[in-house]
Protein backbone atom coordinates (compact mmCIF):
# COMPACT_ATOMS: atom_id res chain seq x y z
CA UNK A 1 0.00 0.00 0.00
CA UNK A 2 1.64 3.60 -0.92
CA UNK A 3 1.18 6.63 1.08
CA UNK A 4 -1.66 8.03 -0.89
CA UNK A 5 -4.16 4.70 -0.56
CA UNK A 6 -3.03 4.73 2.89
CA UNK A 7 -3.95 8.44 3.48
CA UNK A 8 -7.21 8.52 1.35
CA UNK A 9 -8.71 5.05 3.09
CA UNK A 10 -7.30 7.00 6.36
CA UNK A 11 -9.33 10.16 5.28
CA UNK A 12 -12.48 7.92 4.51
CA UNK A 13 -12.39 6.13 7.85
CA UNK A 14 -11.61 9.29 10.27
CA UNK A 15 -14.38 11.15 8.02
CA UNK A 16 -17.27 8.13 9.57
CA UNK A 17 -15.46 8.46 12.50
CA UNK A 18 -16.33 11.90 12.83
CA UNK A 19 -19.82 11.86 11.48
CA UNK A 20 -20.82 8.84 13.77
CA UNK A 21 -19.05 10.65 17.04
CA UNK A 22 -20.88 13.65 16.55
CA UNK A 23 -24.23 12.72 15.63
CA UNK A 24 -23.93 10.54 18.86
CA UNK A 25 -22.61 12.56 20.92
CA UNK A 26 -19.41 10.27 22.07
CA UNK A 27 -17.00 12.31 20.35
CA UNK A 28 -14.51 10.79 17.47
CA UNK A 29 -11.26 9.96 19.64
CA UNK A 30 -12.69 6.78 21.10
CA UNK A 31 -12.97 4.87 17.76
CA UNK A 32 -10.04 6.47 16.25
CA UNK A 33 -7.50 4.85 18.21
CA UNK A 34 -8.76 1.23 17.84
CA UNK A 35 -9.20 1.70 14.28
CA UNK A 36 -5.57 3.12 13.97
CA UNK A 37 -4.61 0.31 16.33
CA UNK A 38 -6.64 -2.60 15.33
CA UNK A 39 -6.71 -2.04 11.69
CA UNK A 40 -4.09 0.07 10.24
CA UNK A 41 -1.62 -1.28 13.21
CA UNK A 42 -0.24 2.04 13.70
CA UNK A 43 1.34 2.13 17.15
CA UNK A 44 -1.04 2.95 20.06
CA UNK A 45 1.70 6.20 20.92
CA UNK A 46 1.06 7.74 17.30
CA UNK A 47 -2.49 6.54 17.28
CA UNK A 48 -2.82 8.56 20.77
CA UNK A 49 -1.17 11.69 19.47
CA UNK A 50 -2.96 11.68 15.97
CA UNK A 51 -6.14 11.48 18.44
CA UNK A 52 -5.35 14.53 20.43
CA UNK A 53 -5.27 16.57 17.20
CA UNK A 54 -8.54 15.57 16.31
CA UNK A 55 -9.88 15.80 19.33
CA UNK A 56 -9.09 19.67 19.15
CA UNK A 57 -10.55 20.13 15.91
CA UNK A 58 -14.02 18.67 16.74
CA UNK A 59 -13.57 19.97 20.34
CA UNK A 60 -12.71 23.63 18.85
CA UNK A 61 -15.73 23.06 16.14
CA UNK A 62 -18.41 22.26 17.87
CA UNK A 63 -17.69 25.03 20.64
CA UNK A 64 -17.71 27.22 18.22
CA UNK A 65 -21.39 26.91 17.82
CA UNK A 66 -21.77 26.32 21.53
CA UNK A 67 -20.77 29.38 23.03
CA UNK A 68 -22.64 31.65 20.76
CA UNK A 69 -26.01 29.81 22.28
CA UNK A 70 -24.95 31.30 25.53
CA UNK A 71 -25.13 27.99 27.19
CA UNK A 72 -21.59 27.25 28.25
CA UNK A 73 -20.30 28.60 31.69
CA UNK A 74 -17.48 30.32 31.22
CA UNK A 75 -16.42 30.41 34.39
CA UNK A 76 -17.02 27.20 35.39
CA UNK A 77 -15.17 25.84 32.99
CA UNK A 78 -12.15 27.85 33.59
CA UNK A 79 -12.01 27.09 36.96
CA UNK A 80 -12.49 23.38 36.17
CA UNK A 81 -9.60 23.47 33.32
CA UNK A 82 -7.12 24.20 36.53
CA UNK A 83 -7.87 20.83 37.15
CA UNK A 84 -8.41 19.20 33.85
CA UNK A 85 -4.81 20.79 32.68
CA UNK A 86 -2.79 19.56 35.29
CA UNK A 87 -3.96 16.22 34.96
CA UNK A 88 -3.75 16.20 31.41
CA UNK A 89 0.14 17.08 31.68
CA UNK A 90 0.47 13.82 34.47
CA UNK A 91 -1.29 11.78 31.91
CA UNK A 92 1.22 12.74 29.23
CA UNK A 93 3.94 12.15 31.77
CA UNK A 94 2.63 8.89 32.71
CA UNK A 95 2.28 7.82 28.97
CA UNK A 96 6.15 7.23 28.38
CA UNK A 97 6.01 4.85 31.96
CA UNK A 98 3.09 2.68 31.63
CA UNK A 99 3.53 -0.28 29.42
CA UNK A 100 1.86 -0.52 26.33
CA UNK A 101 -0.63 -3.31 27.12
CA UNK A 102 -1.89 -1.36 30.22
CA UNK A 103 -2.33 1.34 28.27
CA UNK A 104 -4.82 -0.85 25.71
CA UNK A 105 -6.53 -2.35 28.40
CA UNK A 106 -7.07 1.18 30.53
CA UNK A 107 -8.24 2.52 27.26
CA UNK A 108 -10.61 -0.28 26.32
CA UNK A 109 -12.08 -0.09 30.14
CA UNK A 110 -12.80 3.70 29.13
CA UNK A 111 -14.56 2.66 26.26
CA UNK A 112 -17.18 0.18 27.64
CA UNK A 113 -17.73 2.95 30.37
CA UNK A 114 -18.03 5.69 27.96
CA UNK A 115 -20.61 3.03 25.71
CA UNK A 116 -22.68 2.52 28.98
CA UNK A 117 -22.96 5.58 30.18
CA UNK A 118 -24.22 7.38 26.26
CA UNK A 119 -27.52 5.18 26.92
CA UNK A 120 -27.78 6.44 31.10
CA UNK A 121 -31.17 8.29 31.13
CA UNK A 122 -30.28 11.78 32.05
CA UNK A 123 -33.41 13.82 34.44
CA UNK A 124 -33.06 17.29 33.74
CA UNK A 125 -32.39 18.79 37.06
CA UNK A 126 -32.32 21.96 37.94
CA UNK A 127 -31.06 23.04 41.01
CA UNK A 128 -31.88 26.62 42.30
CA UNK A 129 -31.39 25.80 46.44
CA UNK A 130 -29.29 28.42 48.24
CA UNK A 131 -25.48 27.81 46.82
CA UNK A 132 -22.74 26.56 49.16
CA UNK A 133 -19.94 29.22 50.35
CA UNK A 134 -17.35 27.81 47.45
CA UNK A 135 -19.64 27.93 44.65
CA UNK A 136 -21.24 31.22 45.74
CA UNK A 137 -17.47 32.73 46.03
CA UNK A 138 -16.04 31.72 42.70
CA UNK A 139 -19.13 32.84 41.31
CA UNK A 140 -19.75 29.37 39.56
CA UNK A 141 -23.65 29.97 40.08
CA UNK A 142 -25.53 30.89 36.45
CA UNK A 143 -28.51 31.11 34.05
CA UNK A 144 -28.86 29.61 30.61
CA UNK A 145 -31.25 30.84 28.21
CA UNK A 146 -34.92 28.71 27.64
CA UNK A 147 -38.19 29.39 26.25
CA UNK A 148 -39.34 30.86 29.23
CA UNK A 149 -36.20 33.22 29.60
CA UNK A 150 -33.19 32.77 31.88
CA UNK A 151 -33.08 29.23 33.89
CA UNK A 152 -30.88 30.41 37.44
CA UNK A 153 -29.01 27.29 38.51
CA UNK A 154 -26.92 26.56 41.34
CA UNK A 155 -23.78 24.51 41.49
CA UNK A 156 -23.16 21.51 44.06
CA UNK A 157 -19.95 19.64 45.97
CA UNK A 158 -17.20 21.53 43.73
CA UNK A 159 -14.40 20.23 45.74
CA UNK A 160 -15.96 16.48 44.45
CA UNK A 161 -16.08 17.85 40.90
CA UNK A 162 -12.61 19.51 41.00
CA UNK A 163 -10.90 16.41 41.99
CA UNK A 164 -13.45 13.90 39.16
CA UNK A 165 -11.75 16.43 36.77
CA UNK A 166 -8.80 16.41 38.08
CA UNK A 167 -8.73 12.21 36.82
CA UNK A 168 -11.09 12.93 33.70
CA UNK A 169 -7.27 15.26 32.60
CA UNK A 170 -5.38 12.33 33.42
CA UNK A 171 -7.19 9.99 31.22
CA UNK A 172 -7.28 12.60 28.74
CA UNK A 173 -3.27 12.77 28.36
CA UNK A 174 -2.67 9.31 29.01
CA UNK A 175 -5.05 7.59 26.26
CA UNK A 176 -5.04 11.02 23.76
CA UNK A 177 -8.97 11.48 24.13
CA UNK A 178 -11.67 14.16 25.26
CA UNK A 179 -12.75 11.85 27.82
CA UNK A 180 -16.16 13.93 27.69
CA UNK A 181 -18.24 10.96 29.47
CA UNK A 182 -15.59 11.60 32.91
CA UNK A 183 -16.48 15.38 32.28
CA UNK A 184 -19.92 14.75 32.05
CA UNK A 185 -20.39 12.82 34.57
CA UNK A 186 -18.49 14.89 36.99
CA UNK A 187 -20.69 18.34 36.27
CA UNK A 188 -23.75 15.93 35.46
CA UNK A 189 -24.18 13.26 38.91
CA UNK A 190 -21.40 15.26 41.12
CA UNK A 191 -21.95 18.86 40.72
CA UNK A 192 -25.72 18.69 39.63
CA UNK A 193 -25.08 21.04 36.87
CA UNK A 194 -28.42 21.15 34.51
CA UNK A 195 -27.75 18.96 31.55
CA UNK A 196 -27.28 21.24 28.60
CA UNK A 197 -24.74 23.52 30.53
CA UNK A 198 -22.74 20.43 31.57
CA UNK A 199 -22.27 19.10 27.79
CA UNK A 200 -21.51 22.64 26.66
CA UNK A 201 -19.11 23.31 28.75
CA UNK A 202 -17.42 19.91 28.81
CA UNK A 203 -17.15 20.15 25.31
CA UNK A 204 -15.15 23.91 25.91
CA UNK A 205 -13.15 22.41 28.26
CA UNK A 206 -11.91 19.66 26.06
CA UNK A 207 -10.00 21.35 23.29
CA UNK A 208 -8.10 22.86 26.33
CA UNK A 209 -7.21 19.91 28.16
CA UNK A 210 -6.10 18.08 24.98
CA UNK A 211 -3.54 21.35 23.91
CA UNK A 212 -1.96 20.83 27.18
CA UNK A 213 -1.04 17.12 26.73
CA UNK A 214 -0.59 17.92 22.77
CA UNK A 215 1.99 19.67 23.64
CA UNK A 216 3.71 16.96 25.15
CA UNK A 217 2.78 14.56 22.86
CA UNK A 218 4.11 16.58 20.04
CA UNK A 219 7.86 17.35 21.47
CA UNK A 220 7.90 14.10 22.24
CA UNK A 221 7.48 12.99 18.64
CA UNK A 222 4.27 11.22 18.78
CA UNK A 223 2.35 13.44 16.60
CA UNK A 224 3.29 12.13 13.21
CA UNK A 225 2.25 14.86 10.03
CA UNK A 226 1.54 11.73 7.79
CA UNK A 227 -1.36 10.53 10.01
CA UNK A 228 -2.70 14.15 11.64
CA UNK A 229 -3.23 15.05 7.90
CA UNK A 230 -5.92 12.92 6.61
CA UNK A 231 -7.20 12.20 10.41
CA UNK A 232 -7.26 16.06 10.97
CA UNK A 233 -9.63 16.67 7.71
CA UNK A 234 -11.56 13.75 7.66
CA UNK A 235 -12.98 14.14 11.08
CA UNK A 236 -13.63 17.94 10.50
CA UNK A 237 -15.49 17.24 7.49
CA UNK A 238 -17.23 14.33 9.50
CA UNK A 239 -17.87 16.78 12.69
CA UNK A 240 -18.97 19.12 9.66
CA UNK A 241 -21.47 16.87 8.16
CA UNK A 242 -22.52 15.80 11.09
CA UNK A 243 -23.46 19.35 12.76
CA UNK A 244 -26.03 19.47 9.21
CA UNK A 245 -27.34 16.64 9.62
CA UNK A 246 -28.30 16.55 13.46
CA UNK A 247 -31.30 18.28 12.92
CA UNK A 248 -32.83 15.81 10.38
CA UNK A 249 -31.11 12.02 11.34
CA UNK A 250 -33.24 9.83 14.06
CA UNK A 251 -30.36 9.30 16.39
CA UNK A 252 -31.63 6.44 18.41
CA UNK A 253 -30.33 3.40 16.49
CA UNK A 254 -27.59 5.17 14.81
CA UNK A 255 -26.85 5.27 18.75
CA UNK A 256 -27.36 1.66 19.93
CA UNK A 257 -25.56 0.32 16.65
CA UNK A 258 -22.31 3.25 17.48
CA UNK A 259 -21.74 1.87 21.15
CA UNK A 260 -22.39 -1.76 20.11
CA UNK A 261 -19.33 -1.19 17.66
CA UNK A 262 -17.42 1.01 20.45
CA UNK A 263 -18.13 -2.47 22.74
CA UNK A 264 -16.66 -4.77 20.31
CA UNK A 265 -13.83 -2.54 19.81
CA UNK A 266 -13.01 -2.02 23.46
CA UNK A 267 -13.14 -6.04 23.70
CA UNK A 268 -10.81 -6.02 20.89
CA UNK A 269 -8.59 -3.27 22.69
CA UNK A 270 -8.56 -5.19 25.60
CA UNK A 271 -7.97 -8.85 24.67
CA UNK A 272 -5.16 -7.30 22.65
CA UNK A 273 -3.84 -5.42 25.78
CA UNK A 274 -3.77 -8.82 27.79
CA UNK A 275 -2.27 -11.08 24.87
CA UNK A 276 0.70 -8.23 24.45
CA UNK A 277 -0.11 -8.07 20.75
CA UNK A 278 0.03 -4.05 20.59
CA UNK B 1 -24.71 45.44 38.18
CA UNK B 2 -25.88 41.86 37.13
CA UNK B 3 -26.98 43.11 33.51
CA UNK B 4 -23.81 44.57 32.58
CA UNK B 5 -22.06 41.70 33.88
CA UNK B 6 -23.91 39.36 31.30
CA UNK B 7 -23.63 41.96 28.29
CA UNK B 8 -19.93 41.97 28.31
CA UNK B 9 -19.78 38.13 29.14
CA UNK B 10 -22.15 37.82 25.69
CA UNK B 11 -19.86 39.83 23.69
CA UNK B 12 -16.60 37.84 25.00
CA UNK B 13 -18.63 34.57 24.19
CA UNK B 14 -19.50 35.69 20.61
CA UNK B 15 -16.02 37.00 20.32
CA UNK B 16 -14.17 33.37 20.83
CA UNK B 17 -17.34 31.41 18.60
CA UNK B 18 -15.65 33.48 15.75
CA UNK B 19 -12.34 32.58 17.08
CA UNK B 20 -12.38 29.01 17.66
CA UNK B 21 -14.26 28.67 14.07
CA UNK B 22 -11.56 31.08 12.47
CA UNK B 23 -8.49 28.98 14.15
CA UNK B 24 -9.94 25.57 13.12
CA UNK B 25 -10.24 26.83 9.49
CA UNK B 26 -7.42 28.02 9.28
CA UNK B 27 -5.18 25.09 10.52
CA UNK B 28 -7.59 22.63 8.13
CA UNK B 29 -5.79 24.94 5.37
CA UNK B 30 -2.36 25.09 6.22
CA UNK B 31 -2.65 20.99 6.75
CA UNK B 32 -4.26 20.70 3.51
CA UNK B 33 -1.33 22.45 1.64
CA UNK B 34 1.13 20.83 3.60
CA UNK B 35 -0.59 17.44 2.56
CA UNK B 36 -0.78 18.15 -1.03
CA UNK B 37 3.10 18.54 -0.96
CA UNK B 38 3.59 15.97 1.30
CA UNK B 39 1.73 13.58 -1.07
CA UNK B 40 3.02 14.86 -4.14
CA UNK B 41 6.38 13.90 -2.81
CA UNK B 42 6.25 11.00 -1.01
CA UNK B 43 2.86 9.61 -1.88
CA UNK B 44 4.35 6.77 -3.76
CA UNK B 45 6.42 5.58 -0.72
CA UNK B 46 5.26 2.68 1.85
CA UNK B 47 3.81 4.10 5.02
CA UNK B 48 6.10 3.47 8.30
CA UNK B 49 3.83 3.64 11.39
CA UNK B 50 3.98 -0.12 12.35
CA UNK B 51 6.42 0.79 14.97
CA UNK B 52 7.06 3.79 16.99
CA UNK B 53 10.85 5.67 16.52
CA UNK B 54 9.90 9.22 17.25
CA UNK B 55 9.80 12.35 15.20
CA UNK B 56 12.62 13.59 13.82
CA UNK B 57 13.81 17.01 15.33
CA UNK B 58 12.06 19.04 12.37
CA UNK B 59 8.82 18.11 13.17
CA UNK B 60 8.85 18.56 17.10
CA UNK B 61 10.93 21.27 17.57
CA UNK B 62 8.86 24.66 17.33
CA UNK B 63 12.24 26.49 15.74
CA UNK B 64 12.79 24.05 13.41
CA UNK B 65 9.28 23.19 12.37
CA UNK B 66 9.31 26.76 11.16
CA UNK B 67 12.73 26.46 9.82
CA UNK B 68 11.61 23.70 7.50
CA UNK B 69 8.49 24.98 7.01
CA UNK B 70 9.88 27.64 5.55
CA UNK B 71 12.00 25.93 2.85
CA UNK B 72 8.81 24.09 1.89
CA UNK B 73 8.57 20.57 3.78
CA UNK B 74 5.27 19.82 3.22
CA UNK B 75 5.25 17.57 6.66
CA UNK B 76 6.51 20.44 8.34
CA UNK B 77 3.94 22.74 7.24
CA UNK B 78 1.28 19.90 8.43
CA UNK B 79 3.16 20.27 11.51
CA UNK B 80 2.43 24.48 11.22
CA UNK B 81 -1.18 23.69 11.00
CA UNK B 82 -1.20 21.17 13.91
CA UNK B 83 0.41 23.88 16.04
CA UNK B 84 -2.00 26.76 14.95
CA UNK B 85 -4.84 24.15 16.12
CA UNK B 86 -2.98 23.69 19.55
CA UNK B 87 -2.80 27.41 19.37
CA UNK B 88 -6.77 27.49 18.97
CA UNK B 89 -7.81 26.41 22.77
CA UNK B 90 -4.94 29.03 23.77
CA UNK B 91 -5.64 32.03 21.82
CA UNK B 92 -9.45 31.54 23.50
CA UNK B 93 -7.51 31.31 27.34
CA UNK B 94 -5.82 34.94 26.33
CA UNK B 95 -9.41 36.20 24.92
CA UNK B 96 -11.54 35.27 28.31
CA UNK B 97 -8.31 36.57 30.55
CA UNK B 98 -8.98 40.06 28.25
CA UNK B 99 -12.60 39.42 29.36
CA UNK B 100 -12.24 39.06 33.17
CA UNK B 101 -9.92 42.33 33.06
CA UNK B 102 -12.76 44.00 31.66
CA UNK B 103 -14.91 42.80 34.12
CA UNK B 104 -12.55 43.50 37.03
CA UNK B 105 -13.09 40.22 37.97
CA UNK B 106 -9.56 39.67 39.89
CA UNK B 107 -9.73 36.46 41.02
CA UNK B 108 -10.77 35.58 37.22
CA UNK B 109 -7.81 36.99 35.68
CA UNK B 110 -5.61 35.02 38.36
CA UNK B 111 -7.41 31.73 37.35
CA UNK B 112 -7.61 31.58 33.75
CA UNK B 113 -3.53 33.17 33.46
CA UNK B 114 -2.83 30.27 36.09
CA UNK B 115 -4.16 27.71 33.09
CA UNK B 116 -2.32 29.65 30.81
CA UNK B 117 0.80 29.48 32.39
CA UNK B 118 0.03 25.51 32.61
CA UNK B 119 -0.23 24.76 28.89
CA UNK B 120 2.60 27.12 28.18
CA UNK B 121 4.37 25.19 30.60
CA UNK B 122 3.39 22.15 28.62
CA UNK B 123 4.83 23.54 24.96
CA UNK B 124 8.39 24.53 25.95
Amino acid sequence: MTIILFSIILFACSMAAGLVGSLTGLGGGVVLIPLLTLVFKVDIHYAIGTSLVSVIATSSGAAAAYVKEGITNIRLGMFLEVATTIGAIIGAFLATYVPTHWIAIVFGGILIFSAITSFSKHHEQIDTAPSGKYAAALRLNNTFPTAGGPQPYTVRNVAGGFFMMNIAGVISGLLGIGSGALKVIAMDRIMKIPFKVSTTTSNFMIGVTAAASAGIYLRRGYIDPGLSMPVLLGVLAGAFAGSKLLVKAKTKWLKIFFAIVVLFLAFQMICNGITNRL
Amino acid sequence: MKALDNYSDRNIETAMGNLLRYGVLLSAAIVLVGGGIYLARHGHEQPAFRSFSGEPKQFTNLAMIFEYAGKGSGRAIIQVGVLVLIATPIARIVFSIIGFIKEKDVLYTGITLFVLGVIIASLL
